[in-house]
C-alpha cells in the first residue's frame, strides 16, 4: 500500500469539499477499495471516509420507500430492513462473511457496480432511486455495464431509495470461491407488474431479463417461464461456469426466487 | 471405560492454549534488534531470458541496503532433489540447477530472480516495484501442457534437457511383459483417463524466514517455517551454500501448517542467510498470500490412463497405468519421489491383484514446483485405483460393495508381498469394510435416496477402500531405490534431576499436535503424569537429529525412537534402583511408575531414582555414570499400512450441478491409538481436504503460464459448511508389527481415502437418477462440469 492522507468528514458538504482535492477517493466500508489498495492497483492521495457523516446513515421508511443511508453496512440493512424489506434484508445478509457485512456499505457496493454484486440486483429489480450529493438518478440509467455507472467524478451517493414490492426474493448462486454471485436474480413483484434483475452472470452487468417480466407479470409462478430462455452469447465464459451454464442459472434461479417470494 | 490420561485418552491438545490465545510464536512474530526486511522480485512471465537487471535505480532509492541478483549465487550449489530416479532405460533423471535466484532465464510466474533488502518493508516492497520496471526479460512462449512439451523439442524449460522429460519410470520395469500379457488375455476390460488436479497447499500461515548472522563465532541462525530444520539445515550446509552444519542453527518455533510444502528447503532460506552475513544484521522475509500461491510447491498435477483386466465375475487380473507427472520449473526436493516410490508402489491397494505395472514420465513446464502434499502420491494411486473399480463394477453390472469384498486381501493372507515391491504387515480389510457400512447406514440408503429424490435431489452412495504407505523406511532399503537421505528418526529423553522430563524430538509439529501425544506416550511408559513431561521439538540446537514430520510418520518413527530411549532410561534406572535397593539387577522390575524388587515391598519411585542420578550419593558411580538422559535413532524395519474403507453420500442438484455432500463415514485402521480425539481430528482435517480436492480446488495455468486461480477469490477452499458431520471410527485395529507402539499413522488417510469416494458417489447419483452416459467427470466436480456432463 502507498501512502495517502486521510479525512473524515462529518456532513455531506465538507465531504464533497474534500473529494474535490486532486487524487481524492471516497472510502466506505473499504471491502474492496482497501484489498485493491494492498496490491497497489489504486493509489489515491486522499481517502474521504464516508462513515461518520449521519445522513449517510440508517434504514428508514420514507417518501417513495425504504430510504437506506449510502454509508449503512449490510450487517445493519439485513436486521433492520427484516420487516420492512424482508427480500432485500436477506439479499443484505447474504453478502461475504460477518466482517465483510460489519464493514461493507451499500453506497460502496452501489459505486463499485461490481458485476457479481449482490445489491446492483436488489437496486434494479426495485427500481430505486440512487441519491448523490447532486442528484437523483432512476436505477434504469444508474448501471451502464461491469464497473461502470452514471455517478460523475467526485459525486457521491448519499442514499438509495428502495420502493417495497409486494412480494419479493433475491437467490444467490454462490461462486465457489469468492462466493460472490456466480449468478444471483432479484424477482420483485410490484402491482404494477414484475421486475426481474440478474447480477453475476452477463458480460454487461446487471440487467434486467424483459421476457421473464412479461411472463411473470401475467403468471407470477415458476411454470410461466418454461417456454423462455436467455441468450448465453451474452454471458460471462470463464474459469467457474460457461456461458451456456450461466444461461442456464438464470432460469433456474428465477424460477427458484419467484417460488420463494415473499 | 476410556482412560483420562496417558496411551489411549483423549488428552486435550496442550499447544492449543497458546494458539488460541494468541500467544503462540511464529516465525513473522519474532522482531529483532535491527531488523531489514527482504522483498523477492518475482517474474511475471511463465518463461523468459533475462536480457538486463539494471539494479541501479533501485538501489540508490530509500532505505535499500542491498540488492541481490541471481550472479550473486552464481557461484554457490543448488538445492537438490532428494531422491534419484532412474528411467526405464537405464538412463539416472535430468536434475537440472534450482539456484537461490533465478539465473539467465525465469521459468514459472512467481521465479524469484531478485531480491531488495531494505530498511523498511515499504520501502523493499517500493525498490522491488522499481526493480522489476528496469529488468528486460525476453519473453519465450510458456511450456504449461505436459503431454505439449514432451512432444516438442524445440521450446525447452530448461535448455540442456531437450524434451523436457526428467524421467520415465517403469514400476516394475521386468514385470512389463507378463502385465501386458495378462491385459491382453484378460475376458474383460475398463480404461479410464482421469486427472488429478494440481492443489495449492495454502497453509494458513505463509512461509516466512529470518536470518540472522554472528561476526564474532561466525554462526548462522535461520528461524524458518520448517516441517524438518534438520534436513533444511543439511540442505544448505551440504549443497546450497557450504555453510558447515556446526556452524548453522535451524529453528522452526511454532509453524501454522504445512501438509507437504514446508517440507521443502526454498531460496528464501538461503538468501536471507546470505543477505544477514553481508549486512551484518537480521533479515526478514514473509510471503504475502499472493506469493504463496505462486512459490510454494504445489501438490498432485498428474494426468493418469489406467487400464484393468478382470473377469466377468468381478476378480481383477491386471492393472496397467502410464501417468504424466507434472514437476514444475525446478525438482523440489521430493518431487520425483513423489510420483513414483510414493506412488507406483500402491497400486495394487489393498486387493489381491497378480499383475500390476506403473509408468510414470515426469514433465518440466513453466509452473511452480510440484512436490509432495498431504498424501503425496498415494491419493493420485488411490483415486485411479478406486475409480477404474467402481467403473469395472458398472461395467460388469456388479456391486462396487461386493466387487471390491472380492477383491480385498483377506487376514490370513499377511504378511502380503505385493507385485509392486510393498510387504504388508498385517490388516484386516473386511473388518473396516463391514464397520463403514454399518456405520454408515448402507441398509438405510435406499430411504434417503427416496427421501432427497422427494426434494428434486439425486442422491449417490460412493465407496473407497484404500491402503497407504507411512513412515517410509528402511534406510538401507530406500537407499537402493534412490533415497538420498535416510529415512530414520531419533529423540532424546532428559530425566531432570527433580524428575520432570524433557523430549527432545525429531518429529516437527505444525499443528498436529505432537506436543499432547508424545507426552501422553512417555506418561504412560515412564508411570509419571503428563503435565511432567514437555516435548521439545523444531530447534536443530536442542534435539540431536531428525528428519521431521511428513508422511504420516512422526509417531511410528520418532516416536519409536522415543520408547527406544525410554527403554534406556528404565535400564539405567533398574541398575540405580538396583544399587539403592541393594538387591540384583535382574530382580527389579518397573512398573506404574516405580521400581521395585521382586515379591518384596521394596521400592523406589522414578523421582527418587531421578534425583539419584544427578546426586549420586548413594549411586554405583564405579560402574554407572551419574545423569539420566539417553537418545535413540530408529530406524523402522518397514513401512506402516494404514487402511480404511470410506462411505460418502451426496446429493446432486440436477438442474444447477451442484453437489452437497451429505455424510461421510470413515473406518480406518490405524493400528493402536495414542489419542482418539486427535485422531478424529486428524482424519476430518484429511476428509475436508480430500472434499476440497474433490469438489472445489483446482489450480488453473492459461495457455501463458498465468496463474488464473491466484488468490481466494478464485481457489476455492473448503469450509465449514462445505464439508457434513463425519462419522469416524478407528476400532478395527491391528496394530502395526514392527514397531514398539504398534501405531500405523493416520495424518494422511483423510485426504487420501475421501476423494474417489465422493467421485463415486456423484456418478451413482447421476447412474440413479437415469443419467447414464456420464461415465466419469473430472475434480473438482464444480456445478459448472456436473451441469455440463448432465447436458452433454
Ligand atoms: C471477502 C469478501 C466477500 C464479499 N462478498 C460479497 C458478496 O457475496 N456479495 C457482494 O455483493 N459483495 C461482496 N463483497 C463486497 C462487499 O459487499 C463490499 O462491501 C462492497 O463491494 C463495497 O462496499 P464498501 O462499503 O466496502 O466500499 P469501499 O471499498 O469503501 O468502496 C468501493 C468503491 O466505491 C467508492 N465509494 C464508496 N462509497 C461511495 C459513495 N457513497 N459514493 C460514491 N462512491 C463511493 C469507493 O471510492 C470505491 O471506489 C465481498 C467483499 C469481501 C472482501
Amino acid at each position: 500500500m502507498h501512502n495517502f492522507e486521510f479525512v473524515k468528514p462529518s456532513n455531506i458538504a465538507d465531504a464533497v469539499q474534500a473529494m474535490a482535492s486532486e487524487g481524492a477517493q471516497a472510502l466506505s466500508g473499504g471491502q474492496t477499495l482497501l484489498p485493491t489498495m494492498k496490491q497497489r492497483l489504486a493509489q489515491p492521495e486522499t481517502l474521504v471516509s464516508l462513515t461518520a457523516i449521519p445522513e449517510m446513515q440508517g434504514v428508514c421508511m420514507g417518501e417513495g420507500g425504504l430510504h437506506i443511508g449510502a454509508a449503512t453496512t449490510h450487517a445493519t440493512v439485513a436486521q433492520e430492513a427484516a420487516s420492512l424489506y424482508p427480500g432485500l434484508a436477506a439479499l443484505a445478509g447474504g453478502i461475504g462473511d460477518p466482517m465483510v457485512r460489519n464493514r461493507g456499505t451499500v453506497g460502496g457496493s452501489v459505486a463499485n457496480n461490481d458485476p457479481a454484486a449482490c445489491y446492483p440486483s436488489a437496486v434494479l429489480a426495485s427500481g430505486a432511486t440512487v441519491v448523490t450529493n447532486t442528484r437523483k438518478i432512476a436505477a434504469d440509467d444508474y448501471f451502464q455495464g461491469m464497473f461502470t455507472t452514471a455517478l460523475e467524478e467526485g459525486e457521491i451517493i448519499t442514499s438509495v431509495i428502495f420502493p417495497v414490492p409486494a412480494k419479493s426474493a433475491y437467490v444467490k448462486f454462490n461462486q465457489p470461491a469468492s462466493r460472490f454471485a456466480l449468478t444471483g436474480v432479484f424477482v420483485a413483484q410490484f402491482d404494477t407488474g414484475v421486475r426481474v434483475a440478474v447480477t453475476g452472470a452477463s458480460n454487461n452487468g446487471v440487467f434486467r431479463w424483459a421476457e421473464a417480466e412479461a411472463a411473470l407479470s401475467k403468471d407470477f409462478s415458476a411454470a410461466a417461464l418454461a417456454g423462455l430462455s436467455v441468450d448465453a452469447s451474452e454471458m460471462i465464459n470463464d474459469l467457474h461456469g460457461t456461458a451456456a451454464y450461466r444461461a442456464n442459472l438464470v432460469k433456474v434461479l428465477t424460477g427458484r426466487a419467484v417460488t420463494a417470494a415473499r | 471405560m476410556p482412560k483420562d490420561t496417558g496411551i489411549g485418552a483423549s488428552s486435550k491438545r496442550r499447544e492449543d492454549v497458546r494458539f488460541l490465545t494468541g500467544v503462540g510464536n511464529y516465525t513473522d512474530d519474532l522482531s529483532l534488534h535491527a531488523q531489514t526486511h527482504a522483498v523477492m522480485v518475482r517474474s511475471t512471465v511463465a518463461h523468459g531470458r533475462i536480457v538486463k537487471i539494471d539494479t541501479a535505480r533501485a538501489a540508490a532509492m530509500p532505505g535499500v541496503l542491498a540488492v541481490f541478483t541471481g550472479e550473486d549465487f552464481a557461484a554457490v550449489g543448488g538445492n537438490p532433489a532428494g531422491w534419484l530416479i532412474n528411467s526405464r532405460d537405464g538412463t539416472p533423471m535430468r536434475e537440472p540447477k534450482r539456484p537461490v535466484l533465478a539465473h539467465g532465464k525465469v521459468r514459472h510466474v512467481g521465479d524469484a530472480y531478485a531480491a531488495i533488502i531494505a530498511e523498511t518493508y515499504a520501502q523493499a516492497k517500493d525498490a522491488a516495484q522499481a526493480l522489476s520496471d528496469d529488468t528486460q526479460i525476453e519473453e519465450l512462449p510458456a511450456i504449461v501442457d505436459m503431454k505439449a512439451a514432451l512432444a516438442d523439442a524445440s521450446n525447452r524449460v530448461h535448455d540442456e534437457i531437450p524434451d523436457n522429460l526428467c524421467f520415465d519410470w517403469g514400476w516394475i520395469e521386468d514385470n512389463r511383459a507378463a502385465v501386458d500379457a495378462a491385459m491382453q488375455a484378460a475376458p474383460h476390460k475398463v480404461t479410464l483417463e482421469l486427472t488429478n488436479n494440481r492443489l495449492v497447499p495454502n497453509a494458513m500461515e505463509p512461509r516466512a524466514s529470518i536470518g540472522e548472522y554472528f561476526p564474532g563465532t561466525g554462526d548462522y541462525k535461520l528461524t524458518t517455517t520448517s516441517q524438518n530444520p534438520h534436513l533444511t539445515r543439511l540442505l544448505i550446509a551440504a549443497f546450497v551454500m557450504g555453510i558447515p552444519e556446526n556452524k548453522l542453527q535451524v529453528v522452526a518455533p511454532d509453524v501454522g501448517g504445512g501438509f507437504g510444502s514446508k517440507i521443502y528447503h526454498y531460496g528464501e532460506e538461503a538468501l536471507v542467510l546470505a543477505a544477514a552475513k553481508r549486512l551484518g544484521r537480521p533479515v526478514r522475509w514473509t510471503a504475502e498470500r499472493t506469493e504463496s500461491f505462486l512459490s510454494d510447491a504445489h501438490g498432485r498435477d498428474h494426468v493418469t490412463k489406467i487400464e484393468l483386466g478382470c473377469t466377468k465375475e468381478g476378480d481383477i487380473l491386471a492393472i496397467r497405468t502410464e501417468t504424466h507427472a507434472n514437476v514444475g520449473a525446478y525438482l523440489s526436493n521430493f518431487s520425483t519421489a513423489t510420483p513414483t516410490f510414493l506412488h507406483g508402489t500402491l497400486m495394487s491397494g489393498p486387493y489381491k491383484v497378480p499383475h500390476v505395472y506403473v509408468n510414470v514420465k515426469a514433465v518440466f513446464t513453466n509452473t511452480a514446483p510440484v512436490d509432495a502434499y498431504r498424501g503425496a502420491g498415494r491419493p493420485e494411486a488411490t483415486y485411479s485405483l478406486e475409480r477404474v473399480i467402481d467403473m469395472m463394477a458398472r461395467e460388469l453390472g456388479l456391486d462396487p460393495f461386493e466387487v471390491r469384498r472380492r477383491n480385498l486381501l483377506t487376514p490370513d493372507q499377511f504378511p502380503y508381498q505385493s507385485p509392486v515391491g510393498l510387504m504388508y504387515d498385517t490388516g484386516n480389510y473386511q473388518a473396516t469394510l463391514d464397520k463403514a457400512v454399518e456405520l454408515g447406514d448402507v441398509a438405510g440408503f435406499e430411504a434417503r435416496r427416496a427421501a432427497s429424490a422427494a426434494k428434486g435431489k439425486l442422491r449417490g452412495m460412493g465407496l473407497s477402500t484404500w491402503i497407504e504407505a507411512c513412515g517410509i523406511a528402511p534406510s538401507n532399503l530406500v537407499g537402493i531405490l534412490g533415497s538420498r537421505v535416510g529415512l530414520y528418526d531419533a529423540a532424546t529423553v532428559r530425566v531432570n534431576a527433580t524428575g520432570n522430563i524433557s523430549v527432545m524430538v525429531g518429529a516437527h509439529s505444525h499443528g498436529q499436535g505432537h506436543e499432547t501425544v508424545f507426552a501422553q506416550v512417555v506418561a504412560e511408559k515412564l508411570g509419571i503424569p503428563e503435565s511432567s513431561v514437555e516435548i521439545v521439538h523444531g530447534d536443530t540446537a536442542k534435539i540431536p537429529f531428525g528428519m521431521g514430520s511428513y508422511g504420516s510418520r512422526s509417531l511410528a518413527v520418532c516416536g519409536s525412537a522415543m520408547d527406544r530411549a525410554m527403554d534406556k532410561i528404565i535400564a539405567k534406572g533398574k541398575k540405580i534402583a538396583a544399587h539403592m535397593l541393594e538387591a540384583a539387577e535382574g530382580d527389579i522390575s518397573f512398573a506404574d511408575g516405580k521400581f521395585s524388587v521382586a515379591g518384596t515391598d521394596k521400592a523406589k519411585t522414578f523421582g527418587e531414582i531421578a534425583f539419584s542420578a544427578y546426586v549420586p550419593h548413594n549411586y554405583p558411580l564405579e560402574t554407572l555414570e551419574p545423569g539420566l538422559e539417553e537418545t535413540a535413532f530408529y530406524d523402522p524395519a518397514n513401512f506402516t499400512y494404514p487402511a480404511g474403507a470410506y462411505i460418502c453420500e451426496v446429493e446432486v442438484d440436477p438442474d444447477t450441478g451442484r453437489v452437497e455432500v451429505a455424510s461421510f463415514t470413515c473406518a480406518d485402521d490405524f493400528g493402536n491409538v495414542m489419542n482418539p480425539m486427535i485422531v478424529e481430528g486428524q482424519v476430518h482435517g484429511g476428509v475436508g481436504q480430500g472434499i476440497g480436492q474433490a469438489l472445489l480446488e483446482n489450480t488453473t495455468y492459461d495457455e501463458n503460464g498465468q496463474l488464473l486461480t491466484g488468490s481466494f477469490m478464485d481457489y476455492a477452499m473448503p469450509r465449514a459448511d462445505d464439508v457434513p458431520f463425519y462419522t469416524v471410527d478407528a476400532s478395527c485395529a491391528t496394530p502395526c508389527t514392527h514397531n514398539p507402539l504398534g501405531v500405523k499413522g493416520c495424518g494422511e488417510a483423510g485426504a487420501i481415502g475421501s476423494p474417489p469416494a465422493v467421485i463415486n458417489a456423484v456418478i451413482d447419483a447421476l447412474h440413479r437418477g437415469g443419467i447414464t452416459h456420464v461415465k466419469h467427470i473430472d475434480m473438482p466436480v464444480s456445478p459448472g462440469r456436473v451441469w455440463q456432463a448432465i447436458n452433454a
